[in-house]
């Protein structure tokens, strides 16, 4: 059952457009993710979601509820991450937790769930004492405070060093693992990759196309290349006869050789009938920034 | 606990940790009140004032200096850079209203001067011998009046201000004349006919004059309690207007 539907939204700043007939569905219980470009429309769209924007047209449903209309129902439902949002600068972690508990009618054990984010020790540390990925975790302790059935989730790790996005990513499957839907806002195609159940790639206000990871890397190309070294001359008649072979290349010592479907297995078949090793062999797969590229014409981090 | 009240209770611990707005909140009213006794002069009764002390008029002038502190820069500016680092956002998306935080404003900054308007009726009667008020209720309907008029001042300038250095900025600036009219500088009995006509006029200078009439056993003048009511209802309708939480 799909909990978020979201319906043809459009949302305009004075001329500007942001958001320009965007349709998905989220699932329940999966992560679904919104990538695109700084400026694409993603934090937009899922304002919109949240209730914090009103749009100017299309519809929205989270829940079965009208963000809009039924925003107090909703708050129970949703728990949120902005981007860019900040508490009291000398509210301690423990405060803040108390403090949001209150909000809530049924709220989570927040000692619990600050021990599961590893902010225990943090109690008593006042918020502009954190570091960055300790706010990040604090942030996205409060948007669980509430015991949601969705979390939003907005650049949950943009300004986070390697590990402590690594570490935020592991989180999110463990918050994944406990029931909570989530919707992932995101610039990190890496982060994507490895979190989303499915991705909307959005563009300029747009939805350029709706899959897995993997179904928008193969919906786009599913070339593959393989480079290996060969032990000895080999006449390239015999792999450009295979049907999944496109082209060999020679490239120094190496052979390139690209094709379809079954590549590697009818390639290192006939390599081994003709008593030839494949050395250094690799296998190069089309990445989800070559089908970024390929559904927007340019690359995301620019 | 319920929202509100943890609210207040932790915004009330955010204050303490302010060393500075604690001092001039808190603790600079009474030592001000202190020094003025401290002056000879001040105690002793002076014929062009009509045979009153100089600290009998400062008691009001002190209680209302302390209201327009609190309300013209700790309230809005806590709540414009609240506004700023977007923690009345935040509170947008939980089931608590970001009016909450206005009500826990509120409730600390009147706890606060209430306080501090004790304190110094105390000081006053203790150390100066200043009277308490003879109209207790009229006293409480003229601090009512000032502590609103004051309050909603300090909410359109929150709601003003781009940001919470501006809206310190706007608070202090505004102080100043408020103050003077209020009799900071001159109490109102000593102020030329001109300025204390134009002093009629401002919520603080209402305010003290009502204060003092209170003091002395009688009912505030219409005059000055439909100039405060005035001052509510335009401050009080603006900020309701152009506040905005993000």
């Amino acid at each position: 059952m799909a909990i978020i539907e979201v319906d043809n939204l459009v949302k305009r700043y004075g001329d500007t457009t942001a958001v320009n007939g965007v349709s998905f569905a989220v699932e329940e219980g999966e992560i679904f993710g919104i990538l695109g470009p700084n400026g694409a429309g993603k934090t937009t769209t899922v304002e919109c979601v949240e209730g914090l924007r009103s749009p100017d047209s299309g519809t929205i449903r989270v829940g079965g509820l009208d963000p809009r209309r039924d925003e107090d129902k909703l708050r129970d439902l949703l728990g949120v991450q902005l981007q860019e949002s900040q508490l009291p600068e000398k509210l301690q972690v423990g405060e803040a937790m108390e403090l949001f508990s209150s909000f809530y009618r049924e709220p989570a054990d927040w000692r619990k769930l600050i021990e599961s984010l590893h902010l225990t020790d943090k109690v008593g540390t006042q918020f502009r004492r954190l570091s960055g990925g300790q706010k990040q975790r604090l942030s996205i302790a409060l948007a669980l405070i509430g015991n949601p059935k969705l979390a939003v989730l907005d650049e949950l790790t943009t300004g986070l060093d390697p590990q402590a996005r690594r570490d935020a990513w592991d989180l999110i499957e463990d918050i994944r693992a406990r029931g909570v839907t989530i919707v992932l806002v995101t610039h990190f195609m890496e982060e994507a990759e490895r979190l989303c159940d499915r991705l909307a790639v959005i563009d300029a206000g747009r939805v350029v196309a709706i899959d897995s990871p993997a179904g928008l890397v193969s919906a786009v190309d599913d070339r593959q290349r393989i480079r290996f070294r060969p032990s000895a001359p080999i006449d390239h008649a015999l792999l450009t006869a295979l049907p999944e072979v496109t082209a060999v290349e020679r490239a120094g010592s190496q052979l390139v050789v690209t094709g379809t479907g079954d590549l590697l297995l009818a390639v290192t078949t006939t390599l081994a009938r003709n008593k030839v090793v494949a050395a250094d062999l690799r296998v190069e797969q089309t990445s989800l920034d070559d089908a970024f590229v390929a559904l927007t014409g340019r690359k995301i981090d620019n | 606990m319920s929202a509100l009240s943890r609210l207040t209770l932790t915004e009330t611990k955010l204050f303490f940790r302010e060393p500075l707005a604690v001092f001039f909140m808190l603790a600079f009213p009474p030592i001000l009140l202190i020094i003025f006794g401290a002056i000879p002069s001040f105690r002793e009764a002076d014929p062009d004032i009509g045979g009153q002390r100089v600290i009998d008029l400062y008691v009001p002038i002190v209680v209302a200096m302390a209201l327009a502190m609190t309300a013209l820069s700790g309230l809005p500016q806590m709540l414009a850079s609240y506004r700023e680092q977007g923690v009345l956002r935040r509170m947008r998306t939980t089931p608590v209203k970001p009016g909450w935080m206005l009500g826990a404003q509120l409730l600390l900054c009147t706890a606060a001067s209430v306080a501090v308007m004790l304190v110094l009726q105390a000081i006053g009667r203790v150390a100066f011998d200043v009277s308490l008020p003879r109209q207790a209720a009229a006293y409480l309907l003229g601090y009512l009046l000032s502590a609103l008029s004051m309050l909603t001042l300090g909410l359109l300038i929150a709601s003003l201000a781009p940001s919470g250095k501006g809206a310190s900025s706007i608070g202090t600036l505004l102080f100043f004349p408020v103050m003077f009219f209020a009799g900071l500088w001159a109490p109102r009995d000593t102020m030329p006919e001109v300025l204390r006509r134009i002093s009629d006029f401002t919520p603080l200078g209402a305010g003290v004059q009502s204060l003092q009439d209170a003091t002395a056993g009688h009912w505030p003048q219409l005059l000055h309690l439909a100039v405060m009511a005035g001052w509510i209802i335009v401050a009080g309708g603006l900020a309701a207007r152009y506040f905005r939480w993000e």
